[in-house]
C-alpha cells in the first residue's frame, strides 16, 4: 500500500503557536516522503478543524493521518473517531504531541520549532508502518461492585440498582451510612442528616438488586474490565444474622462498655453492639477485642439471653466470590489526628474536640441529646471557638491542600451553637472563608448578620488549658492586634485525609493515589470519575475532600459510567497490544514476572514452552517487549521496525 | 564515663551553681565532666544572617578544641551555648562552601570537618544514661516539690537543633518522673523569657516573668526548674522588679534542674550552690 | 526599593512571597504585646515595597529570636531570619540601636554575661 499521509498541525490557540512556528512546521513537512498534504489550523479538535481533516481525506485520498497537537491522552480518541467516520482505519491515525512534549516545556521559539518538526517526522514514520487493526471484543458481566457504604457508595449503588443491574455493596463497618450519618444537620439548608440519609440506607437494605455485605472487606480482585473476580471477606461477627431478630436484649445486658466509634469517643457502647439505633443492618456484632468471653473465657451472657440462639462463638470467617463488570471505589475520609497538632494540645485537652465530635454534641440522638455540653465536666459552654485550617493549607508541617468543607461546617457549627445557647458567644478563627457552593455565601452571611457569630481573621497559634478554661493565643490580622481569648470549648476543623487502609486496597485494585493519598482520577477535568484502570470508577472523599452535594453528584457520575458500560453488548479493548512470534520465543519466561497486568504466562504448545499474551489484560505498556532477549515479543503498531525508522528520521540526515 | 565538657562564660560567673550542681549530680551517675583545656565564648546568639560567617567562627573554634583533645562529643549545660554550638555545627556540615571558607580563614587551626556531636545534658541523661538508670540511684524523696518545668526556647527551637518535640516536649517531665518528683502541666514551658532584652527592656521581661510565675502558681507549682542561666536570671531576679510594681505578687524560687537532680540523688545541699539562688530553695527541696 | 527587598531576601534566605498572612506567627509571639506592628505585618510591608516602614518599626528590635514563629509557620518561612535581616540592614549602616553606655549601669555585675553579649550582638553595629 502506497502511503498517502496527511499532516494537520494545531495551534491550540496560543498554547502551541506562541512557542512553535506552526507555519514553519507545515513548510518543513509538506514535501516529506509519504506526505501528500500538510496544513495548520487554530483549533484542530473543533468542529471546523475535524471537518477540514475529513474533507482533505476524501479529496486527497489519504490513507494515514498525523495530527500534531496535544497529548494523545487528551484527543487521540477524538481524532481516531474523526478519521474513522470517513472510512480510514482509526489505527492509521496518530498524534504527534507538540504541546506537552514541546511548546509547554520550552521557551526558545526557534529550537522548539526544530524539535516540533522532529516529533512530527517520527510520527509520520510510525504511521507509514501502522497496520489496520480491529479492537478486541470483551464480554461484560453486568453487575457492579461498590466499595464503601457512605453517602457516595449508597448513591452509586442505588443509581446502578435502580437502572436494573445487580450491585454488590461492601462496607467494612457494621453499618452503612459512613460519616454523613454522624452529622447533625447539614449546610446550607440545615436538613437533618438522619432525615435525609436513613431512607436511602433503608432502601439499600431492602433493594432486590443490592447485595449488602457489611463488616466485610475486599480481599482480592483479579480479572479486568467487564470481567472482574472479587473475593470478599466477611469478618467474624459471632452473630448468626439469619437467626437474629434484632431485639437488642444482648446489648442491654452485656457488662462491657467501650468508647463508641460512632459517638467519636464521647459515649460508650457495649462489646456486642449496633453502632447506632438506625443502623442498616440493625443486627449486632461482637467486638472480640473487648468481649469478656473472648478475653477472659467468662460471661456468655448474651448467648444465655438470646431468644433465638443467634450468638455463635464458633462462627468462622466467610469468603465470598463474586463476578462483576465494574467497580466503584467510594472509600471516604477520616479526620487528621489532633495528636499531630502539638501547639493545640496534641489531643491532651478534653475540651478541644474535632468537628465530628461537635456534630455528635449537636445531634438530637447524640450523647447529650443535642444539648451542647463540654466533655470534661458536662458544663454548657458559654464561649466556643471554632478554628479552621487545622492541618490544612500547611505544606510545611501537615497537609498542603484545602479540605474544602471546614469553612462551611464550622459556620454551621457556630450557627447551631448559637441556636442552642443564645446567650453564648461563638468565635470562628479563619484565614479565608471559602463558601463557593450554591447558597453557601448566603449561609455565612446569615451566621454573621442573624446569629452574630464573630469571625476573626487569624490562624490560632497556641491553645493551652488554665484552670478549666482554654486560652487561645492568636492575632486579629484585620485590626493588627494580638488576642488572648479564654473559651470553654474549642472545635478544631481538622484536615480531611483519606480513610486508613486505602493504600492496601489500591494495590489490590491496581489503581493509584496521589502524594496525599487521595485516589487519582484519569483526567482532572475530562475524566474525573474514572481511574486509569478501565472499569474502575471513583466517588466521594476518597478522591479529594468534598461536600455532600458534590459527593452525590460524583457518585451518580460514577454510576452512569458503569451504566454506560452495561448498556453495551460487549466492550472493546485497544488492539495495540503485545504479540509473540512463536517461532522465535524460547520460553525463557523473563516477561512473565515483569508484566504489571499479569497478562503474560507460559504455555506449552506442541511440546514447546511459549510465553503467551492475554490480549484483554495487556495494556500495551511495552515492558515485555523491552525485556525480551530474542525479539519475539513485539507490540502492534510499535514494532521494532517502526522504532528504528522513527529514530532514523531524526538522527540520520 | 568521662565526657568532654564545654562550660561557657556564664557557668563560670553568675551560674556557678548550675555547674557545681551538674558536676555533683553527674558524679553520682559515674559521669566525669572533662572541661576543655582551652575554650572561648560560644558567640552567645547564633548568627542568623546568611552572609555572616564571622560570628560563626567562635562556636566552631570551640568544636576544633574538642577535636584537638580527640573528642567526638561535647557536653553543654547552658541552653544558649548548646544552641549556638549545635546550630553552628549543623551549618558547617551542610554548607560546604562556607565551611571551606571558614577553615581557610582559621588557617592557624587544624581543619574542622563538622564531626563533633554537640550534646545538651538533658539529652545526654535521657539517651546515654537512661532515666530508668537514674531512677535506680534516687536516694531522697523530694515530696514537697511541685515543679513547673521550663524549657525556654533554645532546647526546642529551631527544629533542627531541638532535643525534643518543640510543641510537646517531655524530657523534663520524664526526668522528674524518674526522680519521683511531681510536675505540673505548665503551658508556658516553651515560651520565651525575653532573653537578652533584660538588659535594656526590664519592664518587658518583668511583665513576662509576672505572667509566667502567676500561671505556674495558679496551677499548683511551688518551684520552677530550667537549664538556661538567662532564663533563670529573668524568671527569678526579675521577680524583684515585679514585686516593686505589684506588691501582692507572690515570689517563687527558680532553680537549675540539676539542683533538684542532685538533691534527689543524695548530694548534700552544701554542694548544690543554693547560696547563689535569689530565693534559696533548699528548705523547700529538702523538706525542712 | 527593590534593592532593599532583595537584600532582605538575601540576608534571610527566605522567600517573602510565600507568606499568606495567616498571622500564626503573630498569635504565638511572646513579645507581640510590646510590638508596634504585628510580625506578619513586617513581612507584609516588605512584600508590598514598604521596607522603610518595616525598618522603622519597634517590632524588629523587640523580637529576641525565640523561633516560635519559625517552628509554626505553615509556609515554612523563617521569620526570625527576616527580623534579623532587617536589623542587620539597620546596623550595617553603622548605627547602634542602643547606647551601651546608658544601659544596665546599676546591674552590670548582676547580669549574666550571656545577657550582655547577646544584647550587644543583636543591637549594636
Amino acid at each position: 500500500m502506497e502511503n498517502r499521509i496527511g499532516v494537520f498541525v494545531c495551534h491550540c490557540g496560543i498554547n502551541i503557536a506562541t512557542t512553535v512556528d506552526v507555519k514553519a512546521v507545515v513548510a518543513a513537512i509538506k514535501d516529506y516522503p509519504g506526505v501528500v498534504h500538510a496544513e495548520d489550523y487554530i483549533y484542530m479538535c473543533s468542529d471546523p478543524g475535524q471537518g477540514m481533516i475529513q474533507e482533505r481525506i476524501r479529496k486527497k485520498s489519504l490513507n494515514g493521518v498525523v495530527v500534531a497537537s496535544c497529548s494523545p491522552t487528551l484527543h487521540e480518541v477524538t481524532f481516531r473517531n474523526t478519521v474513522a467516520r470517513v472510512g480510514i482505519n482509526p489505527y492509521r491515525c496518530e498524534i504527534a504531541n507538540i504541546r506537552e512534549h514541546c511548546s509547554w516545556v520550552h521557551s526558545d521559539r526557534a529550537e522548539a520549532t526544530v524539535k516540533a518538526i522532529k516529533i512530527v517526522k517520527t510520527v509520520i514514520e510510525k504511521v507509514k508502518l501502522n497496520e489496520e487493526l480491529t479492537p478486541i471484543a470483551i464480554p461484560i458481566t453486568k453487575r457492579a461492585l461498590v466499595i464503601g457504604g457512605g453517602i457516595a457508595g449508597i448513591q452509586a449503588a442505588l443509581d446502578t440498582a435502580n437502572a436494573g443491574y445487580e450491585v454488590i455493596l461492601v462496607e467494612k463497618q457494621p453499618s452503612i451510612g459512613g460519616h454523613m450519618i454522624q452529622l447533625s444537620e447539614t449546610f446550607p439548608t440545615l436538613d437533618c442528616s438522619q432525615c435525609i440519609l436513613t431512607p436511602k440506607m433503608v432502601e439499600v437494605g431492602h433493594h432486590p438488586q443490592i447485595r449488602l455485605y457489611t463488616y466485610s472487606e475486599v480481599e482480592e480482585v483479579s480479572g479486568y474490565v467487564g470481567n472482574f473476580k472479587v473475593r470478599i471477606r466477611k469478618k467474624k461477627r459471632w452473630v448468626d444474622f439469619d437467626k437474629c431478630i434484632g431485639c437488642g436484649i444482648c446489648m442491654e445486658k452485656c457488662p462491657v462498655e467501650v468508647p463508641s466509634e460512632f459517638e467519636e469517643g464521647l459515649a460508650k457502647r457495649k462489646a456486642i453492639y449496633i453502632p447506632f439505633p438506625q443502623a442498616v443492618p440493625a443486627k449486632p456484632v461482637i467486638d472480640a477485642a473487648h468481649c469478656l468471653w473472648f478475653q477472659t473465657g467468662k460471661c456468655r451472657i448474651c448467648e444465655k439471653l438470646c431468644p433465638t440462639g443467634a450468638i455463635d462463638y464458633e462462627q468462622q470467617e466467610e469468603i465470598i466470590e463474586e463476578e462483576v463488570g465494574a467497580i466503584v471505589v467510594a472509600t471516604g475520609y477520616d479526620l487528621y489526628g489532633m495528636e499531630n497538632i502539638g501547639e493545640y494540645g496534641g489531643g491532651r485537652y478534653q475540651d478541644v474536640i474535632n468537628g465530628l465530635q461537635f456534630e455528635r454534641l449537636l445531634s438530637a440522638s447524640g450523647p447529650t441529646q443535642g444539648v451542647v455540653r463540654r466533655p470534661s465536666d458536662g458544663k454548657v459552654p458559654k464561649r466556643v471557638a471554632f478554628i479552621s485550617c487545622v492541618g490544612s493549607r500547611d505544606p510545611e508541617l501537615h497537609k498542603p491542600y484545602c479540605s474544602k468543607v471546614c469553612c462551611m461546617y464550622l459556620t454551621k457549627h457556630a450557627m447551631l451553637y448559637k441556636h442552642r445557647v443564645p446567650d453564648g458567644e461563638a468565635i470562628v478563627f479563619y484565614i479565608d472563608i471559602r463558601s463557593d457552593g450554591k447558597g453557601y455565601e448566603e449561609f455565612v452571611q446569615r451566621a454573621q448578620e442573624e446569629d452574630h457569630v464573630t469571625y476573626i481573621r487569624g490562624k490560632v497559634s497556641k491553645i493551652y488549658e488554665n484552670n478549666g478554661e482554654l486560652v487561645i493565643m492568636a492575632a486579629d490580622t484585620l485590626s493588627g492586634k494580638p488576642l488572648e481569648v479564654s473559651c470553654d470549648l474549642v472545635v478544631l476543623g481538622m484536615a480531611i485525609v483519606p480513610s486508613p487502609g486505602v493504600e492496601e486496597l489500591i494495590r489490590k485494585l491496581k489503581i493509584q493515589v496521589d502524594t496525599n493519598g487521595f485516589l487519582t482520577e484519569a483526567h482532572p477535568k475530562l475524566r474525573p470519575v474514572e481511574t486509569l484502570t478501565p472499569g474502575i470508577f471513583l466517588a466521594g472523599c476518597g478522591q479529594a475532600p468534598r461536600d455532600i452535594p458534590d459527593t452525590v453528584a460524583q457518585a451518580s457520575g460514577a454510576a452512569s459510567k458503569a451504566l454506560e458500560m452495561f448498556g453495551q453488548e460487549q466492550l472493546h479493548h485497544d488492539p495495540a497490544v503485545a504479540t509473540v512470534n512463536e517461532d522465535i520465543c524460547s520460553g525463557c519466561g523473563l516477561c512473565v514476572p515483569l508484566c504489571p497486568y499479569e497478562a503474560r504466562e507460559i504455555e506449552v504448545i506442541k511440546g514447546k514452552r511459549i510465553a503467551v499474551v492475554n490480549e484483554v489484560l495487556c495494556e500495551g505498556c511495552g515492558s515485555c517487549v523491552a525485556a525480551c532477549p530474542s525479539g519475539a515479543a513485539q507490540q502492534r503498531n510499535l514494532q521494532d521496525s517502526q522504532l528504528f525508522r522513527m529514530s532514523e528520521a531524526v538522527t540520520i540526515k | 564515663m568521662r565526657i568532654p565538657y564545654y562550660p561557657g562564660c556564664t557557668l563560670k560567673t553568675t551560674a556557678k551553681n548550675f555547674e557545681d550542681s551538674a558536676i555533683a549530680a553527674l558524679k553520682v551517675l559515674n559521669v566525669e565532666l572533662v572541661e576543655l583545656k582551652r575554650w572561648n565564648c560560644c558567640g552567645t546568639v547564633y548568627s542568623l544572617a546568611s552572609d555572616d560567617l564571622m560570628h560563626k567562627l567562635a562556636p566552631v573554634r570551640n568544636l576544633i578544641r574538642v577535636r584537638e583533645e580527640d573528642g567526638s562529643k561535647v557536653l553543654t549545660l547552658c541552653s544558649m551555648c548548646y544552641n549556638t554550638l549545635k546550630q553552628a555545627n549543623l551549618f558547617f556540615r551542610e554548607d560546604k562552601e562556607a565551611s571551606e571558607k571558614m577553615n581557610e580563614f582559621m588557617y592557624r587551626e587544624r581543619d574542622y570537618e563538622g564531626d563533633v556531636e554537640v550534646l545538651h545534658i538533658l539529652g545526654f541523661l535521657r539517651d546515654e544514661i537512661g532515666f530508668d538508670q537514674i531512677a535506680k540511684k534516687v536516694k531522697r524523696k523530694l515530696a514537697g516539690l511541685k515543679v513547673a518545668p521550663y524549657y525556654g526556647c533554645l532546647l526546642l527551637r529551631p527544629g533542627e537543633a531541638a532535643i525534643d518535640d518543640p510543641e510537646n516536649p517531655s524530657v523534663f517531665e520524664d526526668l522528674f518522673e524518674s526522680l519521683g518528683v511531681q510536675t505540673v502541666d505548665f503551658p508556658y514551658r516553651n515560651e520565651c523569657c525575653g532573653a537578652y532584652q533584660t538588659v535594656d527592656q526590664v519592664d518587658l521581661v518583668a511583665e513576662r516573668t509576672r505572667k509566667m510565675i502567676n500561671l505556674a502558681r495558679s496551677i499548683g507549682a511551688n518551684i520552677l526548674a530550667t537549664s538556661c542561666p538567662l532564663c533563670q536570671f529573668n524568671l527569678e531576679t526579675r521577680q524583684k522588679d515585679v514585686k516593686g510594681k505589684w506588691t501582692d505578687f507572690e515570689e517563687m524560687p527558680v532553680v537549675y534542674f540539676t539542683q533538684i537532680l542532685g538533691a534527689a540523688l543524695g548530694v548534700g545541699r552544701e554542694d548544690l550552690g543554693f547560696e547563689l539562688n535569689l530565693f534559696n530553695p533548699s528548705e523547700l527541696i529538702y523538706g525542712e | 526599593m527593590q534593592e532593599l527587598i532583595d537584600k532582605v531576601a538575601e540576608l534571610s534566605g527566605q522567600n517573602l512571597y510565600g507568606c499568606y498572612q495567616c498571622g500564626k506567627c503573630s498569635g504565638g509571639c511572646p513579645s507581640v504585646w510590646q510590638m508596634d506592628i504585628l510580625p506578619n505585618e513586617v513581612i507584609r510591608l516588605v512584600q508590598t515595597k514598604r521596607v522603610d516602614d518595616a525598618l522603622n518599626s519597634k517590632t524588629i528590635w523587640i523580637c529576641a529570636s525565640c523561633f516560635t514563629c519559625t517552628v509554626r509557620c505553615p509556609r515554612g518561612i523563617d521569620l526570625a531570619k527576616i527580623m534579623e535581616a532587617l536589623r542587620q540592614i539597620h546596623l550595617r549602616r553603622n548605627v547602634d540601636h542602643i547606647d551601651i553606655k546608658k544601659v544596665a549601669q546599676g546591674e552590670i555585675n548582676e547580669l549574666p554575661p550571656i545577657a550582655l553579649v547577646g544584647n550587644f550582638r543583636k543591637q549594636t553595629a
